[in-house]
């Protein structure tokens, strides 16, 4: 009963109350900001990311700190942060959509047909997920991206191959109740077949969850490309991301520290947001948790 | 009760016999080449093959399997490709550091985490509720070499009050168990939060409150143990989070603990201790998920072991 209002809540009102919250106002609107600058990337640029200025450096041969000709500073290079910070937004937006959407759909399959077909089948899928629960998702991810040479497509496979394991236990526990419920029962009764129930039934009824987790997903991706990026084994310069502007100038924080903390900041600010969104959406989807504010 | 701490315990072990095989293979398919980072660049073909006829990595997958395996149930983790060492000794010599840092983090997180989730769910719904609620959202948006970076910027080269790397004494520990500890302190204030809540709301506060005992008897004396106590037994399952972080925290801060062997280890492919830190975390990571899982019930009888 409450899971079918859940399922075919009205977008209109789901949209509603989600602005209603403060919080998830801000979240909405950093990540609509940050699809914007990275979609107009090459137009709002004041600068091509990868190009090194004469006077993007000291006459040392140091960054320039923010200044009114480099708003947000020069880095080691010579380049305009800024305008690599923008660009760095293309990359984690990419990463985090792609490889999270990849976690997703593995996690979701895994977990629905684990939840529904019990038995063999469903016993093996999830002692394998058990399996994975106990790896150490970051150093399986460091040991992948770095002796595959990464690609931005091999960094965003490696991100979802750690990820997905947590929306499938999720999934898994949430068909497992789904596919007990009556109105499952009864249509099995009625000789309808497992597809029709999995795609007309069950799967209608997930659409919550997979919306939580889908964008509380992102901020963890977006955080692991960060890292990979951090340690050199994620997206490899010259292509800018926020992680690999900080690897590229970490030695020098103390005499140049906008050089970390600004890329850090948006970093931040980025997985907030969609922190943010994804736990708002989690109290207005959920009508377990309603009245509790 | 026994039967299911025996059950568990077998389901761990599986577990980890899993990780083994997975793990095996996974290291098997890389496309990097052991042999050729130990024979290095000016190696003839005859030295490379002779290498890695000595190192049994000409035997096929299910062969060097069952060695490993073999070797494994006598507790050897094999030989470091490049230090000539066994790998259990070099884990065993990082590992005090690394668990060193995992108590800090620990205590850092509680007292963070738990403070934090306390004063929030006192002032429910105030200003300093949802600030305090936002700090935690921060914590775990942050990337940990962010936030290691920047205690470094202000504590170490602006403040000068701690060290900026290094191991040994206890201003050493501080800034690296901080930033560990920020992150788990958002999970724990969220969880501090609802469980006093929760604790808040049930009968026995309002007696120990209408029995006429100060605010802070009742706080401290009745409410507070009470929804501290499903969350200890949550530190178990920190210990995945916690091993996840090591590397980067280790490596931001120069930490010699196994965090940073295993980085060194996969920057020169040497597999054997890439395997063995693996299969250490996986075993720390099992055993705090059975120690939770143990715990859970010990502290609140009404969740029964199944």
């Amino acid at each position: 009963m409450t899971a079918l209002e859940a399922g075919s809540a009205a977008p209109l009102s789901v949209w509603a109350r989600l602005l209603r919250r403060p919080l998830a106002v801000a979240g909405l609107v950093v990540i609509v900001v940050t699809v914007l600058a990275a979609v107009l990337a090459p137009w709002i640029t004041p600068y091509p990311p990868d190009q090194q200025f004469f006077d993007g450096l000291t006459i040392e041969g140091a960054p320039l700190p923010p200044n009114g000709q480099y708003l947000f500073g020069t880095d080691l290079l010579g380049r305009d942060l800024l305008s690599r910070l923008v660009f760095g937004a293309q990359t984690s937006l990419l990463i985090g959509v792609v490889a999270n959407g990849i976690a997703v759909l593995i996690g979701a399959t895994i977990g629905i047909l684990a939840g529904y077909f019990r038995g063999f089948i469903g016993a093996v899928l999830m002692r394998f997920t058990d399996l994975m629960m106990a790896f150490p998702a970051l150093l399986l991810a460091i040991v992948l991206a770095a002796t595959f040479k990464p690609s931005l497509w091999i960094v965003a496979l490696v991100i979802a191959m750690v990820n997905w394991v947590q929306i499938a236990r999720v999934i898994f526990t949430e068909t497992r109740s789904l596919a007990e419920r009556d109105f499952v029962v009864a249509e099995r009764s009625l000789g309808a077949g497992s597809g029709r129930i999995l795609t007309r039934h069950i799967l209608p009824h997930l659409v919550p969850t997979l919306l939580v987790y889908s964008t509380l997903g992102i901020s963890t991706t977006v955080l692991l490309e960060a890292t990979l990026s951090y340690l050199g084994v994620g997206v490899q310069p010259p292509t800018p991301s926020w992680g690999n502007i900080i690897f590229e100038n970490q030695t020098y924080f103390s005499s140049a520290p906008w050089l970390v903390f600004i890329p850090g900041a948006a970093i931040i600010v980025l997985a907030l947001a969609f922190n943010l969104v994804g736990d708002a959406l989690r109290d207005v989807l959920d009508p377990t948790q309603q009245g509790h504010h | 009760m026994p039967l299911y701490i025996v059950r568990r315990l077998l389901q761990s072990l599986l577990i980890l016999f899993g990780i083994t095989v997975v793990t095996f293979i996974l290291l098997y398919l890389l496309p990097a080449d052991p042999v050729r980072q130990i024979a290095g660049r000016s190696a003839t073909a005859a030295t490379v093959e002779s290498i890695r006829h000595q190192l049994g990595l000409d035997l096929p997958l299910y062969q060097q399997y069952g060695r490993y395996l073999w070797g494994l149930l006598h507790g050897d983790l094999g030989r470091s490709y490049l230090q000539k060492t066994d790998v259990a000794t070099l884990i065993w010599s990082r590992l005090p550091a690394t668990l060193l840092l995992m108590v800090g983090a620990i205590a850092c997180e509680l007292a963070l985490g738990l403070t934090m989730g306390l004063f929030a769910a006192l002032k429910r719904g105030s200003a300093l509720d949802q600030g305090l609620m936002l700090i935690s959202f921060v914590g775990v948006s942050a990337p940990q070499f962010v936030v290691g970076i920047l205690l470094l910027y202000v504590f170490a080269v602006q403040l000068g009050w701690f060290p900026i790397g290094g191991y040994g004494h206890f201003s050493n520990l501080v800034l690296p168990a901080l930033t560990l500890g920020f992150l788990g302190a958002g999970w724990y204030s969220r969880m501090m939060r609802s469980s006093m809540i929760d604790v808040l709301r049930q009968d026995y506060v309002r007696t120990a409150r209408s029995k006429g005992l100060s605010r802070a008897r009742v706080l401290f004396g009745h409410a507070v143990p009470n929804a501290i106590l499903p969350i200890v037994a949550m530190i178990g399952i920190d210990i995945g989070v916690f091993m996840s972080g090591i590397v980067v925290v280790e490596s931001v801060f120069g930490w010699p603990g196994i965090g940073q062997l295993a980085w060194q280890a996969i920057q020169r492919v040497d597999i054997p201790i890439i395997m063995g830190v693996t299969l250490i975390s996986a075993l720390a990571i099992v055993l705090g998920n059975l120690l939770a899982d143990l715990v859970t019930p010990l502290i609140d009888p009404r969740i029964k072991l199944q």
